[in-house]
Order: C-alpha cells, then sequence, then structure tokens
C-alpha cells in the first residue's frame, strides 16, 4: 500500500507538533511546570491487570506448592542428617557379645575379649558393659522384675576403631572366637548397609514428592496463565494492534507471572521456616517429654538451621524460575496458535 | 463480502471509505490493518506481500499503521497516558523520551487535564480523542479510522478533522471510514465508496 519516509513534522499551530522531547521542553515553561506535576511512570504499570481474583488465588496455591516442596526439602535434610548421624556413630565402634553358657566364667571371658581388643591394631578405647547397664538395656523389653536377677543375661564390649585401616576385622573375629567360643563380633555393618538403604529411599522419596509437587506447579501455571490469556484477550488483541511482538507480550505476562511466583513461592517458603523454627522450638520446650526423647533419639535435635533456610530459598528461587518460563512458554505457544490477524 | 476490490492508497494521500452500513467499510479497514485475510487475491503493505507474514514482520508492519477503532479499543486498567503511549511502549522506548509528546497531543485533543483518567470514567467523546491520539502518537505511515468523529460535537469533529489533514501533509495516509457526508465536504478528497460489496473510487 505505501512505502515512503516522512519529512517533516506537524506545524504547533494545526496539529501536535511531533518533536523530540528536549525540544518540547525548551518550548514552553508552562509545559515544564505541568510535567512537574505529572509523576506516573507508565513503564512499570503492568499491561497485565494486576489484582485480579485468579492472580489472588494463584499466588496463593504457589505459596501452598511452595509450602509443601520446602517442608519435603527440609524434611529429608533433617533425615539424611540424622543418618549421616547414624552411621558416623556406628561406623566409629564395634560390640564384642559374650552370650552366657556352661562353663563358661563371664568375668574371665570378659577379660580376655578386653585383652584381645586391646592388643589389636586400630581399636582404642575399650570399655565393659556392666551387668547394669546390660539390665537397664533390656528393662524397656523384660520390665524392672526380679527375675531379671536370675536371667543369664549376655555382656557387652564396646570397642572404639580409631584407626580402620589397620583393623583387620576378619582377623580379629577369628582370634575371638578361638579365645571366647561364645563370643560374637558384631561391626554393625548390617544396621550401616541398612541405614544406607533407608537414606537412599528417604532421598528418592523425598525427591519423588518434590518433583510431583513442581510438577502440579507447573501444570497449575499453565492453566492460570492460558485463563489469564483468555481473561486478557482484548489486551493481547490491542498489544497485536499496536505492533507489539509476541516476545514484548510473553515478557508482559512473564514479569506479571513472576511477580506472583516469587510473592507465593516467598510466602511458602518463609511460612515452612517458621513452622520448622516453631516446632524446633517446641520440642526443645517440651524437653524431658517421652515424645521429645523418641524424636531425639531417631533424629537427633530438630533444628531448622541454614541448611533449611538454604533449601527453602533453593526452592523459592526454583518455582520462580519455573513460573516465570512455564508463563512465557505457555503465552508464545497460546499466541503461535492464535490466528495470525487476530479478530 | 466484499468482491474485486482493487486499489491502492498512495503515500501522502488522503481518502474517505464511505457506504452504507454494512456495506463493508470496517472489513476493508480490517483487510487494511492486516488483521483479516481476504479468502483470494493480494494484499500489500509497504511494498511486502502481506498474506502469510511472519509474525515479527507482521508486527513491524502495524507499527507503522495507526487504527483507530470504532468501538475504541481502550485498556481500562491504564490511564488516557498510558493508552496513549502504549504504541511506543512496545516498540520499547523509555518514558522519559516520549512523555512530553504524548502530554502535548493529549493537550492538543483537549485530554491535557484527563491524563491520569482510567477510560471507564471518561465520556464516548474522551474515549474516541484518546484513541485518536493513540493511533498517531507513533507517527504512522498510514492512519486508518474508523467513523473517528462519531462521538464529539461537530466543533471538535472539524478539529480532528483539521488534524487528519495536517498529518496527511506531513506525508501520513489517511483513509477515514464516515457516514457524515457534511463532514466529508468540508474536505476535497478522494472517496472510496462501498456498495453491495463492490468499491468505486471517486478522485
Amino acid at each position: 500500500m505505501i512505502a515512503k519516509k516522512r519529512k517533516s513534522r506537524v506545524s504547533k499551530n494545526n496539529g501536535p507538533a511531533r518533536a523530540t522531547a528536549p525540544r518540547l521542553a525548551a518550548d514552553g515553561p508552562v509545559f515544564l511546570h505541568e510535567e512537574k506535576k505529572f509523576g506516573k511512570t507508565s513503564n512499570s504499570t503492568s499491561i497485565v491487570p494486576k489484582g485480579s481474583i485468579s492472580g489472588h488465588a494463584l499466588s496463593f496455591l504457589i505459596a501452598i506448592m511452595s509450602f509443601l516442596a520446602c517442608l519435603t526439602v527440609s524434611s529429608v535434610t533433617i533425615v539424611g542428617d540424622a543418618v549421616d548421624q547414624w552411621k558416623t556413630d556406628l561406623g566409629r565402634e564395634l560390640t564384642i557379645q559374650i552370650l552366657p553358657a556352661e562353663g563358661v566364667d563371664m568375668l574371665v571371658a570378659i577379660e580376655q575379649v578386653v585383652g584381645l581388643a586391646e592388643a589389636t591394631a586400630g581399636l582404642g578405647q575399650i570399655r565393659a558393659v556392666s551387668e547394669n547397664e546390660a539390665r537397664l538395656l533390656v528393662e524397656p523389653w523384660l520390665g524392672d522384675g526380679a527375675f531379671l536377677d536370675d536371667l543369664p543375661l549376655p555382656r557387652l564390649i564396646i570397642a572404639e576403631i580409631i584407626r580402620p585401616d589397620e583393623l583387620d576385622l576378619h582377623q580379629f573375629s577369628t582370634a575371638l572366637i578361638a579365645q571366647v567360643p561364645t563370643a560374637q563380633l558384631d561391626s554393625h555393618r548390617i544396621w550401616v548397609d541398612r541405614l544406607k538403604s533407608m537414606a537412599g529411599a528417604v532421598m528418592i522419596v523425598g525427591f519423588g514428592i518434590l518433583t510431583l509437587v513442581l510438577a502440579a506447579t507447573v501444570l497449575t501455571i499453565v492453566f492460570a496463565t492460558r485463563a489469564a490469556m483468555a481473561g486478557n484477550r482484548d489486551t493481547v488483541e490491542v498489544l497485536h494492534f499496536v505492533g507489539a511482538s509476541n516476545r514484548f507480550i510473553a515478557s508482559e505476562f512473564q514479569r506479571h507471572f513472576l511477580l506472583l511466583g516469587l510473592k507465593g513461592s516467598l510466602t511458602g517458603g518463609i511460612i515452612a521456616v517458621i513452622v520448622f523454627y516453631v516446632l524446633g522450638f517446641a520440642l526443645q520446650a517440651a524437653d524431658g517429654s517421652a515424645l521429645s526423647a523418641q524424636i531425639d533419639a531417631f533424629f537427633g535435635t530438630i533444628d531448622p538451621g541454614i541448611g533449611t533456610v538454604f533449601g527453602s530459598g533453593a526452592v523459592v528461587v526454583l518455582i520462580s524460575i519455573l513460573t516465570s518460563l512455564t508463563t512465557r512458554l505457555t503465552v508464545y505457544r497460546t499466541l503461535t496458535s492464535l490466528h495470525l490477524g487476530g479478530s | 463480502m466484499l468482491r474485486d476490490v482493487t486499489f491502492e492508497l498512495k503515500p501522502n494521500s488522503f481518502q474517505f471509505l464511505t457506504g452504507p452500513s454494512g456495506a463493508g467499510k470496517t472489513s476493508l479497514l480490517k483487510l487494511m490493518f492486516l488483521s483479516m485475510q481476504p479468502t483470494r487475491g493480494l494484499i500489500k503493505a509497504f511494498g511486502k506481500n502481506a498474506i502469510g507474514l511472519e509474525r515479527d514482520d507482521l508486527a513491524r508492519i502495524r507499527r507503522k499503521i495507526g487504527i483507530v477503532f470504532q468501538d475504541f479499543r481502550l485498556l481500562d486498567h491504564l490511564t488516557t497516558f498510558e493508552n496513549v503511549a502504549l504504541p511506543l511502549r512496545v516498540m520499547g522506548k523509555d518514558e522519559q523520551n516520549y512523555r512530553a509528546d504524548v502530554k502535548e497531543l493529549l493537550d492538543w485533543v483537549g485530554l491535557g487535564d484527563r491524563l491520569n483518567v482510567y477510560p471507564p470514567v471518561l465520556s464516548g467523546g474522551e474515549k474516541q480523542r484518546t484513541a485518536i491520539a493513540r493511533a498517531l502518537i507513533s507517527q504512522p505511515d498510514l492512519l486508518l479510522a474508523d467513523e473517528p468523529t462519531g462521538n464529539v460535537d461537530p466543533t471538535l469533529a472539524q478539529r480532528l478533522l483539521r488534524l487528519f489533514v495536517e498529518l496527511q501533509r506531513t506525508g501520513t495516509a489517511v483513509v477515514i471510514a464516515t457516514h457524515d457526508l457534511p463532514l466529508m465536504d468540508q474536505v476535497d478528497a478522494r472517496r472510496l465508496v462501498l456498495n453491495e460489496g463492490r468499491l468505486h473510487i471517486y478522485d
């Protein structure tokens, strides 16, 4: 239809002058005065309408997803730390159990085992668990009845491993059984292996839950973006009519949803960290109670610590990035599927 | 339905597009704006075949066209200033660079005191002037206006017509779709008359 170059500008008397800002500013002091009153910055105003009900709902949904994701990450971190602690504790010692049997003098057997352990390279402090301590160990299962006095209890000797490289477990075990046939060596390897398996399972389950939560978040954002685009069809059309490229429109939606995602994920993350801190304080306050002792025995002290804060921070960033990218891709796809000419 | 419509809009030209209601004026404007594709035939815009354009090319061409819709198509969540500045904003310009121009244009169309007002509280005439200002702000090579004086009083209608004529003098090709015969009589311009889907051109 048309191919031309513009040459001149509209005269000021008949129409609006199409000049650059500096020239206009120089043209009249009244204009400068009016400009001072005009403080709104339109570039900061989102082209996508803010504050819609669906926007609040999406923000709330993202907050819930973020909360669940942060809980998962923090729980896995705490369980992982506890398992590491157990593994370290178990790997640092071994236990020798002497079973009571007829003709076996328990005290002599203990002395022989302690002597052998002390002579073995790689082992450090050797401690025989007293009869009283052994009785206390079985008390939770058998009660504290007087019959415990008559019950022949196995005796335990705990040996600290100080140089694992020097310790030859097989040789030690052979020598042990040769000296005290009723002695059994427990290197805790089976427990360490089980703990490793459990830790692996916890990690896999945690990762699975995190993946599901993130997938649900992405799907929610896809639907929300599509709904937002359908709800803002007029806006999208007008943007096309004034010459906006798909990239510009996608960026506007991306910015809008990034803010929603950031707000939601930050809210969820902060609440998750608060929940862990409150839980930690509550357990500290209930110190000495049966529940606290049990949790302490399993997980150690529940300390939200820096790991939980960093984990939650990472989840917040991850969800925000996911929100942003998902929105951009969805907008691009939706715009591509629109008819070229719009309406 | 439009049939056998062949015409050319020259740079720096002024024409009225007229015809009875339902004759296809709006459809023809949409075809010129490339928001509608013909079932057959050819549309060339700015030297390019406008059929099957890439999206980015379409966006680039639309930046050279200003359009005033009959129903204004203003964004209700943006102020008058922001609506008018929209074409410049999508071009990636910074507000500092266009604020004065937008203000001056709004002053000129009589909306200097309505800068921060949202469209829902504007009158029909004010909306129309906002839509016109939005179409003009980017100094388009082609201005398409669908009944641009339909909602304004005769004095302002004359003023707007003067503005369109002035635009044409500075190099913009102007197409005004209107029913307003007295308005058309004020300017000696080419007339594109649509009747029963056919176009009659009176130079």
